[in-house]
């Protein structure tokens, strides 16, 4: 039992991550975009994310949740080191909810004011997220070449979610905003497609056993798929976004469903390269799982609850499918 | 300047703590009043309960957003600052603070969105269903987070294993010795909280003839329940009382300001606790009093602060923090029994009645804040009560570092505290549609045009 519990964890983690990296990067992607966007569009935008974006922002909390209950010590570690990201993050994130709810509420005059700090919580979290997964991977060591690394994600998982964003927007916009989203994704792709890139190329080079893992044989063979598939998925959207008619026709769900291939297939690729440590050069999942016994008990929470959470997250999807009509809480 | 980093860290978590449980506090009452509403209209098909549904469905939107955003802050921060209590008592936070995530969080968070946004996208029945989830997620929410508190305070079901705590018994864990006190005691609070809440804004509607019999209604429903709960509040922070006694003599002492260990001790009303002289100024007492009240017994003995020399909380915040919470919550029972025999009498809406209601709004939270100060810090100097200091597990920062935190921290929740009450006010003061003049309404609809906030269809 003990031996496949911190591997349960472990892999419901990633998963968490993933979905949250996915669905709140949509969020946060919109949210980055707001400022470009006139009155009624904005209005259109949030309207496009209000019924998901608090569930959306959940999972993070059960993924740094799962990273308390299964490796308590890594978490202390990890947060305690990214303490300044980690705190810039939660500001950005708390900016982001509250203007949210507060612009909708608050006098007219103040409706603007409070679409720029959403804009701007949006932003302040997506660069911090993608600040901490750089040092992540670095294996929190403050070097030149770590920081110059960090850096670079920094950048471009906002691209990511910008992309996201735009890829939620084709689906669920009509009108100006319609052509506004493909105007932007057409924008973003490239300067984010050199970004995952140049990172994919980095990766191996600041980090030795990263390198060693990837670069040998029979191993760097079975690991083909992970960047063919990312190619592919990225010369699709390219493809997609440039074919006006495939996009009006309604297929422009093929943009997102290409995005979550690319963040699928570079999560894998990060769990291959850092897998079986949870901090890179200092802590393995083995050293450092808590007591079989509180592994055991919420492997029954999260038996029961994770697939009913998925069921329900699915369930509300579909009740607010289609194209986003402007939200009324009549 | 030299500031004490692990003072720092305290004053940071508290800060963050404090501000979180303000809202909680209220969307969690205020989410089964919301259910209540749903109900009645579902029931009676009275489109009153329906427009009181919606002016309020607003307000609990705003509040859960701000507990939420507030409340992710707390699951990093025990990583940020106080990495060693998940190192150390891991094993048994991790999996309560896990069940709350995946019991409550997800529940909450997915079923608001239909809640708010659902009416034409689903049917009244699964609206109702939506609603009630809501309400449900939240208490399991209080549920989960307590029983770790409670746990906190008095830690059971446990073993050591190298300074590491380990699991022996779940059953014990999660209903340990405090929890059921403490359970409900935050639970009644959070529902007498919403009740002042509601009717202290209702108040104020109808005193300013902003809003029709709807808001009538629902001032009705917040007078009923203040003076129900007021009472059972009181009795349930009672037993809640005799249970620190029993499991936390320390912060009981702090509590009273008992200095020595001696029978037929006074109950303190009042004075200036002083912990250098280990005396208290000014005191005013009711002789044998606490004796009385805490043992049963004329001359029953209580412990001392003596007795748990340099591991007892520090006294003056914990004594004075008791007494507001007391003070407040007699304050509240009586404006409650007030305003109910008023009612019984018909005369509700007299301005003196819904002054002092308006009056009273928040007071709610001002005894909840003063509550959670007395628990918390009469739990220091330790985090797990008697087993773990809280010294032992901050993490080490610069104070540099933590100072421009914190001061980040402060400016922001200073901000959205002041924003969120702007806001409330604003809401509150908006004219019901049904008041305004024609060009009034077409006024509006400018102004409100493609927002999020449609007008009501005013009553």
């Amino acid at each position: 039992m003990a031996d496949w519990l911190p591997l349960f964890f472990l892999g419901i983690m990633g998963l968490a991550l993933l979905i949250y990296i996915i669905l709140d990067g949509y969020d946060l992607g919109i949210g980055m975009l707001l400022s470009l966007a006139d009155e009624d569009e904005k209005d259109q935008m949030i309207a496009s994310i209000g019924p998901f974006w608090d569930a959306n922002e959940t999972w993070i909390v059960l993924g740094v949740g799962v990273l308390l209950i299964a490796f308590p010590a890594a978490y202390g570690l990890v947060l305690t080191e990214l303490y300044l990201p980690a705190t810039l993050m939660l500001m950005g994130l708390i900016l982001r909810g509250v203007s949210f709810d507060f612009r909708a509420k608050a006098k007219t005059q103040y409706k603007r004011r409070w679409n720029r700090l959403f804009a701007l919580g949006s932003l302040l979290a997506a660069a911090s997220q993608g600040w901490m997964l750089g040092a992540y991977v670095v294996g929190l060591e403050h070097s030149a070449v770590g920081m110059a690394f960090s850096a670079g994600i920094a950048v471009t998982l906002p691209a990511l979610y910008i992309m996201l964003g735009c890829g939620w927007l084709i689906m669920k916009a009509d009108g100006s905003l319609y052509e506004k989203a493909i105007a932007w994704a057409r924008w973003t792709v490239l300067p984010m497609g050199i970004g995952i890139f140049l990172l994919s190329i980095a990766t191996p080079i600041v980090s030795e056993v990263i390198a060693a893992k990837w670069f040998t044989l029979p191993a760097a063979i079975g690991l083909l798929p992970i960047p063919i598939s990312t190619s592919l998925a990225y010369a699709a959207i390219v493809w997609v976004l440039w074919q006006r008619r495939i996009l009006d026709a309604g297929f422009g769900w093929l943009v997102f469903v290409c995005l979550i291939v690319i963040c699928l297939m570079s999560a894998l690729g990060l769990a291959y390269s850092i897998y079986p440590d949870i901090v890179i050069n200092r802590m393995t999942i083995w050293d450092t799982a808590s007591s079989p016994e509180s592994l055991r008990f919420t492997f029954y929470g999260v038996a029961l609850t994770v697939p009913m959470i998925l069921v329900y997250t699915v369930f509300i999807y579909r009740i607010f499918s289609g194209k986003a009509t402007k939200l009324s809480y009549e | 300047m030299a500031f004490d980093p692990f003072v720092l860290a305290r004053i940071q978590f508290a800060a963050n703590i404090s501000f979180h449980i303000l809202f909680p506090t209220i969307s969690i009452g205020l989410c089964w009043i919301l259910l209540y509403f749903r109900t009645r209209f579902t029931l009676s098909g009275d489109r009153d309960w329906e427009y009181a549904y919606f002016f309020w469905v607003k307000i609990f939107a705003l509040t859960f957003a701000l507990g939420v955003v507030s409340g992710i802050t707390m699951s990093f921060q025990f990583g940020t600052n106080w990495p060693g209590f998940m190192e150390r008592a891991g094993n048994i936070a991790g999996p309560l603070l896990g069940y709350e995530v995946l019991t409550a969080f997800f529940l909450e968070a997915s079923f608001l969105g239909i809640m708010l946004f659902g009416k034409d996208r689903v049917s009244n029945r699964v609206h109702l269903l939506a609603a009630t989830l809501v309400a449900v997620g939240t208490t399991f929410s209080a549920f989960w987070i307590l029983s770790l508190n409670s746990w906190m305070q008095t830690p059971t079901g446990y073993t050591m294993n190298e300074g590491v705590m380990m699991v022996q018994d779940w059953w014990t864990i999660i209903f340990n010795p405090s929890f059921p006190y403490r359970f409900a005691h935050m639970l009644v609070a959070s529902l007498l909280t919403s009740a002042f809440f509601v009717a202290g804004i209702s108040a104020w509607r109808v005193r300013d003839r902003l809003d029709g019999p709807a808001t009538r209604k629902v001032l009705r429903t917040g007078i009923l329940m203040a003076a129900v709960l007021a009472p059972l509040q009181i009795f349930l922070g009672d037993l809640h009382g005799l249970n620190t006694l029993e499991h936390q003599p320390a912060k009981l002492a702090a509590i009273e300001g008992i200095w020595e260990t001696h029978s037929g001790v006074g109950l303190t009303l009042f004075g200036f606790p002083d912990e250098e002289e280990r005396t208290t100024h000014m005191k005013v007492e009711i002789p044998k009093a606490a004796s009385v009240i805490l043992t049963h017994s004329l001359n029953g003995e209580i412990q001392g602060l003596n007795e748990f020399e340099g591991e007892h909380p520090p006294v003056a915040i914990v004594f004075w923090s008791f007494r507001i919470m007391v003070g407040v919550g007699m304050l509240m029972l009586l404006v409650a029994w007030y305003a109910a025999w008023q009612w019984w009498q018909r005369r509700e809406e007299n301005p003196l009645l819904l002054k002092l209601l308006s009056l009273m709004t928040y007071s709610g939270w001002v005894a909840v804040l003063a509550g959670w100060y007395v628990t918390e810090i009469g739990r220091q100097p330790w985090i797990v009560y008697g087993v773990l200091s809280s010294q032992e597990v901050v993490a080490e920062h610069g104070s540099g570092m933590l100072l421009s935190t914190l001061t980040a921290y402060l400016l922001l929740y200073g901000f959205l505290l002041l924003s969120y009450l702007m806001t409330l006010r604003y809401l509150a003061s908006k004219p019901a549609r049904s008041l305004l003049t024609l060009q009034q309404k077409a006024q509006e609809a400018q102004t409100t045009l493609g927002s999020l906030h449609t007008p009501q269809e005013g009553l």
